[in-house]
């Protein structure tokens, strides 16, 4: 009895208390707000509570988007986040080590019970809305491992430099994602045979909050749009997805740029020529249709959307910096994905790429799921070394050890990943 | 003596029955009270924690080692202009994170002026500029960088 009484109080205490904080939090936030804004904000007073002023963003990201906090922050507005090569070990991504892209800021208060998805454009027979809960029971469900990389991951290495996030080798993540197909959809709606390009629209808010410009609104050519894999997904490793990843509808198109996999979607245009939606015209996931020299200057028409992703890999063990003593075998391994290929080699080079060994590379979970790979590696004497992995797809072609081609954005940098490794 | 006593354990019986549910009632409402209160405060409104958050203390023009703290930008000529035009929208994270010529950071702000709403900077974009080009200049990097930053650590199997 008495310590429930004491509970009861406790807790009636810790109630007042919170009260007062708020109160008191609540009017500085006004007060700061109309500082930084320089005008008194009306209707301030009758502001919900809990309701949280589009101006101020939680500095937290860790603990907001449920990250470890070893994740890099390269941007904090937009937010744009990524991983170290180390955290993606994990066969599946867990949320906490996938990195985050975002174009727009993120958006608030979402009722699920009132999102729809509308699929419209030219090439509709008619166009139709669905809410979540007809996507969820009219269509078969699917879950598929997609490998999701964004196509500036490796930007900070091309020299001249490339405008935009400097992404090392951290914006790529494979997680477990449960939808339905878009094509299911699609064939419900009744597509014209005049279709082209998918191009989505989603709920975030354009930096400049005009609410004219949408942040992004990319798509693809109807053939990705209709493989199996390419998913309307409402499931990220087997609970709703993340806000910072799309909730609560996310187009998932494994193997390409994962601009295309457009977050927070609530339509699809069904267009009858090239989506030109933001992002995808001018130099944005477009590289020169010509390879061109390193910082040259290239005319819009002679840009090309990019498409499926190059084959690339990335040692996720050990860490870089690994100091192991000398005679002890050294056990490495990782992923490799290529696009909208197989990795159907892998190989591993000690000494600067002379010689190369071939190591195991398992099949993949599914179509566009990475892959993994491990070797043992015996070194011959002390020393400094490096550890350099290469993958080479089910067409032949691998991965450079120099930068790729250089383009004016800094796209599609697969270059051989490597760690290094002192033998004492 | 039955009828007595059991006259007597009735009365009783009745004020020990009133007793306890004045009692109980008494704690009841205590209980939904308290209750609802810690439900109000635990599970409507999580989101209070993040107003604490507001960094008032700050000296808004405070330079340490060199670095404006506000915003991480570099101390130098041309940094509130900086300050003033280029963070309103994003933050001054991806311009500090950039290296660009004069004439790269030129076509950055007109890209910006043609599609993201930057207003014209009018006589502040040369010494936005300028500011720019000179403490966010490209380096030359080659085709390949060494390993660089490398920590050490000793592997245990």
């Amino acid at each position: 009895m008495c310590n429930i009484c004491y509970f009861l109080n406790h807790s009636f205490l810790i109630s007042l208390h919170k009260m007062k904080r708020r109160k008191f939090v609540k009017n500085t936030v006004l007060g700061s707000m109309a500082a930084l804004i320089g005008t008194e904000i009306v209707f301030g007073s009758s502001m919900l509570e809990g309701y949280k002023p589009l101006a101020l963003q939680d500095p937290d990201p860790f603990k907001m988007f449920g990250l470890d906090n070893e994740m890099v922050v390269l941007n904090d507005k937009p937010w744009n986040i990524e991983a170290k090569a180390h955290l993606l070990d994990d066969k599946i991504t867990p949320n906490k080590y996938m990195f985050i892209r975002n174009n727009g800021l993120i958006p608030e208060n979402i009722d699920i019970s009132k999102w729809t998805l509308t699929i419209e454009g030219e090439s509709v027979s008619q166009k139709k809305t669905y809410t979540l809960n007809e996507l969820k029971s009219k269509f078969k469900q699917y879950t598929y491992q997609l490998t999701l990389e964004c196509g500036g991951n490796g930007r900070s290495e091309f020299d001249p430099p490339a405008k935009g996030n400097q992404w090392t080798v951290g914006a790529v993540s494979c997680a477990e994602w449960t939808g339905v197909r878009l094509r299911d959809v699609l064939e419900d709606v009744g597509i014209k045979s005049n279709a082209v390009y998918i191009g989505f629209h989603a709920a975030d808010k354009h930096l400049s909050l005009d609410p004219n410009k949408e942040p992004i609104s990319r798509g693809a050519p109807m053939e990705k749009a209709l493989q199996d894999e390419t998913l309307l997904a409402f499931s990220m490793n087997g609970e709703p997805i993340p806000l910072s990843h799309g909730y609560p509808l996310r187009l998932v198109a494994g193997g390409w740029p994962a601009s295309v996999s457009g977050k927070w979607i609530h339509s699809i245009s069904i267009r009858d020529k090239v989506h030109d939606g933001t992002k995808m015209t001018g130099t944005a996931y477009r590289v020169p249709c010509e390879s061109v020299a390193p910082g040259t200057k290239v005319k819009d028409e002679d840009m090309c959307i990019i498409e499926s992703m190059p084959v690339k890999s990335l040692i996720t063990y050990p860490k870089s910096g690994a100091v192991i003593k000398e005679g002890k075998k050294l056990s490495i391994r990782g992923h490799a994905w290529a696009g909208e290929l197989e990795v159907s080699k892998m190989e591993y080079s000690i000494d600067f790429g002379a010689t190369w060994n071939q190591c195991p590379i398992e099949s993949p979970a599914n179509r566009l799921a990475w892959q993994h790979f491990s070797a043992d590696i015996s070194f011959p004497k002390k020393g400094y070394y490096e550890v350099w992995a290469r993958a080479t797809d089910s067409n032949g072609v691998a991965q450079p050890m120099l930068l790729p081609g250089w383009n004016p954005k800094g796209y599609l940098n697969n270059a051989c990943h490597r760690i290094a490794i002192k033998v004492s | 003596m039955e009828d007595n006593s059991g006259h007597i354990n009735f009365k009783d019986q009745v004020t020990s029955i009133y007793k306890f549910l004045l009692v109980f009632f008494t704690f009841l409402i205590i209980s939904v009270l308290g209750f609802s209160i810690f439900l109000n405060e635990y599970y409507k409104e999580p989101i209070p924690e993040n107003y604490t958050i507001v960094q008032e203390e700050v000296d808004e023009d405070l330079i340490e080692n060199g670095i404006h703290v506000r915003t991480g930008f570099v101390d130098g000529e041309g940094l509130m202009e900086v300050v003033n035009n280029c963070t309103n929208c994003h933050s001054a994270m991806i311009v500090i994170q950039n290296r660009m010529t004069k004439e790269r950071w030129i076509a950055t702000i007109k890209w910006m002026q043609e599609t993201q709403n930057l207003w014209d900077l009018g006589g502040n974009e040369e010494i936005i500029v300028n500011y720019l080009a000179t403490n966010y200049a490209p380096t030359k990097k080659g085709r390949r960088e060494g390993l660089t930053n490398i920590e050490w650590y000793e592997l245990e199997e």
